[in-house]
């Protein structure tokens, strides 16, 4: 758990807190630098959401160069929400808090199919128009992560986060 | 074999699918020469084209009468339910309603992929935007089958591999066959990068080429494709690589005897009309070929399998 964080990294040091632990609920680790906004949007958390959430950005990580972190009180993410992650965050784990304790604590794994989480790069793609359909990807390769929209067959590699709906 | 609901990718065809559909294809080409059949007596086939189409419109049209089916044809757009709005998962829900298949070409990809998922029966594709269109690509196969061979074929795809759907698609196909592939088009029109790995990752041999002169002798099938004006904006620049893939008679003088011609049609330039008489002309038998194999796959669709 990376809750309490040292300005130089070194354990030596009083350690201060940039943000304070949170009692219940989930805490997003080790997600790469910069990419916990993206992170949000794939949980479908916007700036109308009544959580109370904490986001830290571009810390020092030994593991990452630079990490994100994202806390989420009083809710407890469920699997299939956070394996989601893994399309921006591969390296990202997911601690369920109770009572300030960790319960669980894991890795994302990309399920095999994605859906409604990132639309299709193809401007012609069916998935692109106003039919009642959902955007859905099946996920061919995941490091690095490779997508094949389900409708046009075209593949999705770079810029994932560009996509996300 | 063939346990397929829906006919919309190449990609979900195995060998062994894509086998039964040409065997029974073979069977049924008396037919297409119009023995007389009613396989198919009382079931209908709706065609809901939302762009122009000859060959494939007519040539499933055909398949369906030779087997005693009918047809029902989506009018022109501007008549149809289409211009009020309407959007192709109600449009394919409720024309499912009236036939017993549907054949779809739309301008998007993936349209007709979702069809299938709104349709109440089976879905054939024929052409979606850039994407796929399997039924060209299984009479290709018939027709290299019947006249050269399937197995470590030496093929020269030519002309427009960027854009040209057909081509990406067989090209799939033939890998299924161990075949031995040469690309060959100017630069500006080379098969995408996605596709050539996605062949090299099956182990088919690929390479690519400007040069049509350098392969015409040592190929068994030389796959023509048609080089679109639009694609340059440069007018001198078009007509310097469309004369570069033209096929006269002489150009074929030292090719192999048993080479065949092929080209998915209309052709504009690509195919001097004096080559049509030589022994290596099978765009017309191609063309023709559509029949039997749109037969078969409408026999195993809705006509009770194989």
């Amino acid at each position: 758990m990376a809750e309490a964080v040292s300005r130089d990294g070194s354990r030596d040091e009083p350690r201060e807190l940039r943000v304070k632990p949170i009692k219940n609920g989930t805490v997003i680790d080790h997600i790469a630098g910069g990419q916990a906004l993206n992170v949000l949007k794939i949980l479908g958390i916007s700036g109308t959401t009544d959580a109370t959430v904490s986001v830290v950005m571009n810390v020092e990580s030994g593991k990452l160069d630079k990490k994100d972190i994202v806390k989420v009180e009083d809710r407890e993410l469920k699997e299939d929400e956070v394996n989601r992650i893994a399309l921006i965050a591969p390296a990202a784990t997911i601690n369920i808090i109770r009572d300030y304790k960790v319960v669980e604590k894991r890795h994302v794994d990309l399920p095999g199919e994605i859906v409604s989480v990132v639309r299709c790069q193809n401007p012609n793609c069916i998935s692109n128009t106003s039919e009642p359909i959902k955007s859905r990807m099946l996920v061919k390769a995941k490091n690095p992560v490779l997508l094949r929209c389900i409708y046009c067959e075209q593949p999705l590699t770079d810029r994932l986060a560009e996509y996300l709906i | 074999m063939f346990k397929k609901r829906h006919v919309l990718s190449m990609r979900e065809f195995s060998r062994e699918e894509i086998d039964s559909v040409l065997d029974l294809a073979s069977s049924l080409e008396p037919f297409a020469r119009g023995k007389k059949s009613d396989m198919l007596a009382g079931k209908i086939l709706a065609l809901l084209f939302f762009e122009p189409s000859t060959r494939t419109r007519m040539s499933f049209e055909t398949a369906m009468k030779r087997l005693g089916g009918g047809v029902i044809n989506l009018g022109p757009a501007e008549g149809s339910s289409i211009s009020k709005g309407e959007s192709l998962a109600d449009t394919v829900r409720v024309i499912g309603g009236y036939a017993d298949a549907l054949v779809i070409r739309h301008p998007k990809e993936g349209s007709a992929r979702l069809a299938s998922e709104f349709s109440p029966v089976p879905v054939l594709n024929a052409g979606d935007g850039a994407g796929h269109h399997p039924t060209q690509t299984l009479l290709d196969l018939y027709t290299i089958k019947k006249d050269s061979r399937l197995d470590d074929l030496s093929i020269a795809l030519v002309g427009d591999l960027k854009y040209g759907r057909t081509v990406h698609s067989l090209a799939y196909a033939l890998s299924l066959y161990g075949a031995d592939i040469t690309l060959v088009s100017p630069p500006t029109l080379r098969m995408p990068e996605p596709i050539k790995s996605d062949l090299s990752s099956k182990g088919t041999r690929v390479r690519e080429t400007c040069d049509l002169n350098e392969v015409v002798n040592n190929v068994d099938v030389l796959y023509m494709t048609r080089i679109q004006r639009e694609r340059f904006p440069d007018p001198v620049e078009y007509k310097k690589v469309a004369s570069s893939y033209r096929l006269t008679p002489e150009f074929l003088a030292n090719a192999r005897k048993n080479l065949i011609i092929m080209h998915p049609l209309p052709r504009v330039d690509e195919i001097a009309p004096a080559v049509d008489a030589t022994s290596h002309a099978r765009y017309f038998q191609q063309s023709f070929y559509g029949v039997p194999v749109r037969m078969a796959l409408l026999k195993m669709l809705i006509g009770g399998g194989a």
